[in-house]
């Protein structure tokens, strides 16, 4: 069967491709946009490159040539078309994207906030981008005084007493956190009976994923009924063989845990370490500071609160915190001041002044360390953003950041109660999670129906099934860089679905109508995989 | 209430049994399935295999859930059924038929008194 | 502030309909005991300050004027469309693809994606992307433990250090044992694996042997030799490679490589001090349920329309949990995309002359330093596109250089005791004759 050769449609005015054909096979499969390889013809160009110079060549020819054995003897098939051709398809794939940049994302613990544009201009600095990760210290001093002040601004955000910038997502910030907790037992003798890590129902799954990596058992605690920690339970699980527990504050049921300060005397008392997941910092900016509360360590989301661009699915990046108990394990290297004043070095840096005489370096000989995580020091890129949003935000504008994110969700939280239930009515911070249990009991129209007819009215839904503990879960974040219009109009939306499941069922199961490809049938993906392009079956 | 067929044993991890002589036939039942959802990809035993009674012995996995199979009787592995491979759907459209998932010689068929009958598994399941 | 739209009056509004009476009120929940002492932010800066701010730190960087540094990362040329396409914001500001429908751009790319790659390694599957080529090889590394239920890797002595630094770290979760087989760096040697010194340290608890092409010291390896020797204890090849490679050297699949892990930054992503890059994977389809990330497959909606949707999800953190093959949550889609783009722009012929121009001008390099009597060749086997060169006093050389703003590649004594005064020195297709002639001249100066 021969998709490739089918000429495509263009979309209609709605963004779907309006593409049908009848194939000879007499099976109907229709193309959006046809992939970069049927537009490939043998000869295109969109890049050529200079030729080696008579003198180049010449010199090489003294030089031992490639083995023929280890030559390719068949070129790869990569695509051959022109740059219009390229960025058209691009340019075109673009446009089958929903994205920050074109609407409300209210997608639940992914803080799809706004991304500013001062911080592309400013990871795209040659200073910034030509330079080579193993440059010598000297011609890097830019580099690693910016990775040692956004530190100092991560440490000061989170009442740490250092910071590594390496891991460059959260679940890696969360594996640096447990290898370190691991290497902090076995420094005390206690590696081999420590072997429990335990989690809250509520945790995201890269929680209970990460323990199993360093090789422990993962412990699930429940919740209380006020969707907080319970705190007997806890107690009764913490013992002598206790590593860790980990804990998402806010949680993701977006409710701040108000006995903190309990688990975490808790967690100390029984000698484990207290790991908070950093997910949630957009909304307690200012109001609550984890390394001073009494954390051990903690890893930030850049991309989610310091508003480094999710690219569809990454890069992130992950640092992690950590108090005094824990500092000797960060991973190598860890940039570091090596001469001049730190005081004097931050107050002329917050002035946007040089220090004449400071120098950088990145500090290898850390011998309690648990390694590297990754290539040399980080997602540099990610750092550069994240430091140009904390620098343009201030004190004052990180404040209000969670304040406005904390309103925004208790706004809708007020605005939507009606419409859908609320297991946990509570006042909430950066989210609120919603059941749509009721439609599905009363009208058969589950969450993932009303989040195809949440993209019907042009609206990305918030986040569904999870967490886990609340049935046909709606976890909605609205972040502070959304209008109270967009707010408004988004209640309007959820009321709209919420009265069609009741009144109209089948039109919401039958969404989405509107976007440009229709809900895909997940389980043949899944039972007979399709994962890349088959050659020699299309036109190419 | 559901109804599920009179001639086999359940177990509470909702896999059956059917027993013939002393071949037993496991498979999940047509609740399990509907948890799951689309099924897409069944791990199954290696023949020969020794299985215990309540241990996990497999993987079933559908689009957004994934399972383990405990098995509901001790036994050796005779056979498995190779069309899951390809068609792991016979488990949705036909749990109790096309889709069972493994043949086993039963090692002991005082485990069979551990089980519930179609009754008492509908009980449960309602 | 900046990007806050709300007005005082818009947060009256909001306070008055949630029915509190300051913002104070939401943050009730706090016990007192752990508010916060202090937070001392610098003010904040409108973005005329702000760009001063970020100006006069990227111009504290001396980025070289002339550099053989490579490594494991290279300055390539990025074309400007690739940029473009990566610039678009529908892609930038976009969330993983949880909701298909709307996500066919982001899907579509990443299926192309896996397609080039597994048409560049000549493999049957390859993920959606991993953070970078050592954390690739890492996971590559524990999913051999997992294929073949054994908890033993080899790793030659002449695979990126700082990918066996990262591989030690991942391995040290599970404890699994790392045992390294030695590169003969011997004087006057090959500076490649020999397979008879990875059949020694092989025997059957072995998962895998890992090894790269080129290797560290861009030397051109026996893979197929080694896949041999792996192959014959039952252990599988993890290959490393470097991707511009591939345009001229055969591909994994044809020498039998079981798992591919590569660093994709040359596939048209900055050198950025070191990220964010991109991590690739390959392997064979029947070790797919075993593969750790993200990966996208082609299906079809209900009126027969094509679409790509994230699938064998089940293998995943976000389901399996604490039995998930990794806690990978995020690729790096972006960076997938640029490669993508940088692929597609260009082509088989492009690629292939960037590869043929680089290893055309590391000989260039080499042969103008070993003519200038400046240095030799430390190794006798073929190598692509890097040369490790003795130079004698090379670190009072390497020191006066980097002063004048020329990196001569990277220093490899410092971490090889055995490789005094060698450098290790890259050529790309950016390598120009002038480059050359002045490093040549300022090796020269220095005698």
């Amino acid at each position: 069967m021969s998709i490739a050769q089918r000429p495509t449609q263009p979309l209609d005015a709605s963004g779907r491709g309006a593409a049908f054909h009848s194939s000879g096979g007499g099976e109907e499969l229709g193309i959006v946009e046809p992939l970069i390889f049927d537009a490939s013809r043998p000869g295109r160009r969109a890049v050529r490159f200079p030729f080696a110079s008579a003198e180049a060549r010449r010199a090489a020819e003294g030089q031992p040539g490639l083995p023929s054995s280890a030559r390719r003897t068949q070129p790869a098939r990569l695509p051959e078309v022109s740059e219009l051709d390229l960025l058209r398809h691009f340019n075109r794939l673009a446009h089958l994207n929903y994205a920050i940049d074109l609407n409300f994302y209210p997608l639940g613990s992914c803080t799809m906030k706004y991304n500013p544009k001062v911080n592309e201009w400013a990871a795209r600095l040659p200073g910034f981008a030509d330079s080579h990760p193993l440059d010598p210290d000297q011609l890097a001093q830019g580099s690693l005084a910016l990775e040692w002040l956004l530190a100092e601004l991560l440490k000061e955000i989170s009442g740490f007493s250092a910071v590594s910038l390496q891991p460059a997502a959260g679940a890696q910030g969360e594996l640096t956190g447990l290898l370190m907790t691991r290497a902090y037992h076995r420094s005390r003798g206690e590696g081999e009976q420590r072997s429990k890590v335990l989690v809250p129902d509520s945790a995201h799954g890269t929680n209970p994923a990460t323990a199993s990596m360093v090789g422990y058992t993962a412990v699930t605690i429940p919740s209380n009924e006020r969707g907080g920690m319970d705190l007997e339970a806890l107690r009764a699980a913490l013992g002598p063989d206790s590593a860790a527990l980990m804990i998402t504050n806010p949680s993701t049921l977006g409710i701040f845990e108000d006995q903190i300060d309990q688990v975490i005397a808790a967690v100390r008392d029984a000698g484990a370490i207290a790991y908070m997941d950093g997910a949630n910092l957009n909304a307690i900016l200012g109001r609550f500071r984890p390394g001073e509360a009494g954390f051990d360590v903690m890893h930030f989301n850049l991309h989610k609160t310091f508003s480094t661009p999710h690219g569809g699915g990454g890069p992130g990046a992950g640092p992690v915190g950590v108090g005094e108990r824990l500092a000797p394990f960060l991973p190598v290297p860890l940039p570091v001041l090596v001469e001049g004043d730190a005081d004097e070095v931050r107050a002329n840096a917050w002035a946007g002044r040089s220090t004449p005489d400071a120098h950088f370096a990145l500090d290898w000989d850390r011998p309690h360390s648990i390694g590297k995580v990754r290539m040399y020091t980080g997602n540099f890129g990610m750092f550069v953003r994240a430091y140009t949003y904390i620098r343009s935000n201030g004190a004052s504008g990180l404040r209000e950041i969670s304040d406005d994110a904390v309103l925004a969700a208790n706004y809708l939280r007020v605005g939507l109660a009606d419409a859908y239930d609320l297991p946990y009515d509570r006042i909430c911070k950066h989210e609120v999670v919603f059941s749509g249990r009721r439609q599905k009991r009363d009208h058969g129209v589950t969450t993932l129906d009303m989040a195809k007819a949440i993209l019907d009215a042009g609206v990305h839904p918030p986040t569904i099934y999870f967490p886990l503990i609340v049935e046909e879960a709606l976890m909605i974040e609205p972040t502070e860089t959304e209008s109270l219009e967009t707010l408004d109009r988004f209640i309007e939306v959820m009321h709209d679905v919420a009265r069609r499941a009741a009144d109209d069922p089948e039109s919401v199961k039958r969404s989405p109508v509107s976007t440009p490809v229709g809900r895909l049938d997940e389980a043949s993906a899944a039972r007979r995989p399709d994962l890349r392009h088959v050659f020699g079956q299309g036109g190419e | 209430m559901a109804s599920y067929p009179t001639d086999l044993h359940y177990s509470k991890d909702h896999e059956w049994v059917r027993v013939d002589g002393s071949t037993a036939t496991i498979g999940i039942t047509s609740y399990a399935a509907q948890e799951l959802g689309d099924v897409v990809f069944v791990e199954l035993p290696e023949v020969g295999a020794a299985l215990q009674q309540f241990a996990t012995f497999g993987v079933v996995e559908s689009v957004k859930a994934v399972s383990d199979l405990f098995a509901p009787v001790s036994g050796e592995v005779t056979q498995v059924n190779e069309a899951l491979r390809d068609t792991p759907e016979h488990i949705n459209t036909d749990p109790f038929g096309a889709g069972w998932v493994a043949k086993l010689t039963l090692t002991d068929s005082s485990g069979l008194d551990e089980l519930m009958d179609a009754d008492a598994y509908a009980e449960l399941t309602a | 502030m900046a990007y806050s739209p709300h007005t005082d009056a818009d947060r009256e509004r909001m306070l008055a309909t949630v029915g509190v009476g300051s913002v104070d009120d939401l943050f009730a929940d706090i016990p007192a005991a752990v508010r916060p002492a202090r937070f001392e932010i610098p003010p904040p800066l409108v973005e005329q300050q702000v760009r001063a701010e970020l100006a006069r730190l990227a111009e504290h960087n001396r980025v070289p004027q002339v550099s053989f540094l490579g490594a494991g990362a290279y300055r390539h040329l990025i074309p400007s469309v690739v940029w473009e396409v990566i610039g678009r914001s529908e892609f930038s500001t976009s969330y993983t693809p949880y909701q298909p429908e709307v996500s066919q751009g982001t899907l579509q790319s990443i299926y192309e994606f896996q397609s080039l790659i597994c048409e560049l390694t000549g493999m049957e599957v390859a993920t959606a992307s991993h953070y970078d080529g050592a954390t690739a090889t890492a996971e590559a590394a524990l999913m051999a433990c997992r294929l073949t239920r054994r908890q033993r890797i080899a790793v030659s002595g002449a695979v990126n250090p700082q990918i066996r630094h990262v591989l030690a770290t991942y391995c040290s979760g599970p404890g699994i044992e790392i045992v390294e087989v030695p590169a003969d760096l011997a004087e006057g040697g090959s500076g490649l694996t020999p397979a008879e010194a990875a059949a020694r340290v092989l025997d059957d608890d072995f998962a895998c042997l890992i090894s790269q092409q080129p290797n560290f010291f861009g030397v051109i390896e026996p893979m197929a030799e080694l896949a041999a020797a792996a192959h014959a204890t039952g252990a599988l090849l993890v290959a490393v490679v470097e991707p511009v490679s591939l345009a001229l050297l055969e591909p994994p699949g044809s020498y039998e490589a079981d798992i591919v892990a590569a660093e994709g930054q040359p596939l048209g992503i900055p050198l950025a001090y070191g990220g964010p890059y991109v991590g690739l994977m390959a392997a064979r389809m029947s070790a797919v349920r075993q593969m750790p990330g993200r990966l996208v497959g082609g299906t079809h909606d209900a009126e027969g329309r094509r679409g790509y949707v994230l699938t064998l999800q089940a293998r995943e953190q976000h389901i399996r949990r604490e039995k998930a093959a990794s806690n990978i949550c995020t690729n790096q889609a972006l960076c997938a995309l640029a490669a993508t783009a940088y692929l597609s722009a260009v082509g088989p012929e492009g690629l292939r002359e960037v590869a043929e121009l680089s290893t055309v001008q590391a000989r260039h390099v080499a042969a103008a330093i070993e003519g200038g009597g400046l240095g030799e060749r430390r190794f006798t086997a073929p190598y692509f596109s890097e040369v490790a060169l003795r130079v004698p006093e090379a670190a009072r050389r390497y020191a006066a250089l980097v002063a004048q703003g020329i990196v001569p590649g990277y220093p490899l004594w410092r971490v090889y005791p055995d490789l005094a005064d060698t450098l290790l020195l890259a050529a790309t297709e950016l390598t120009s004759d002038a480059d050359i002639e002045r490093l040549v001249d300022a090796l020269g100066a220095t005698r």
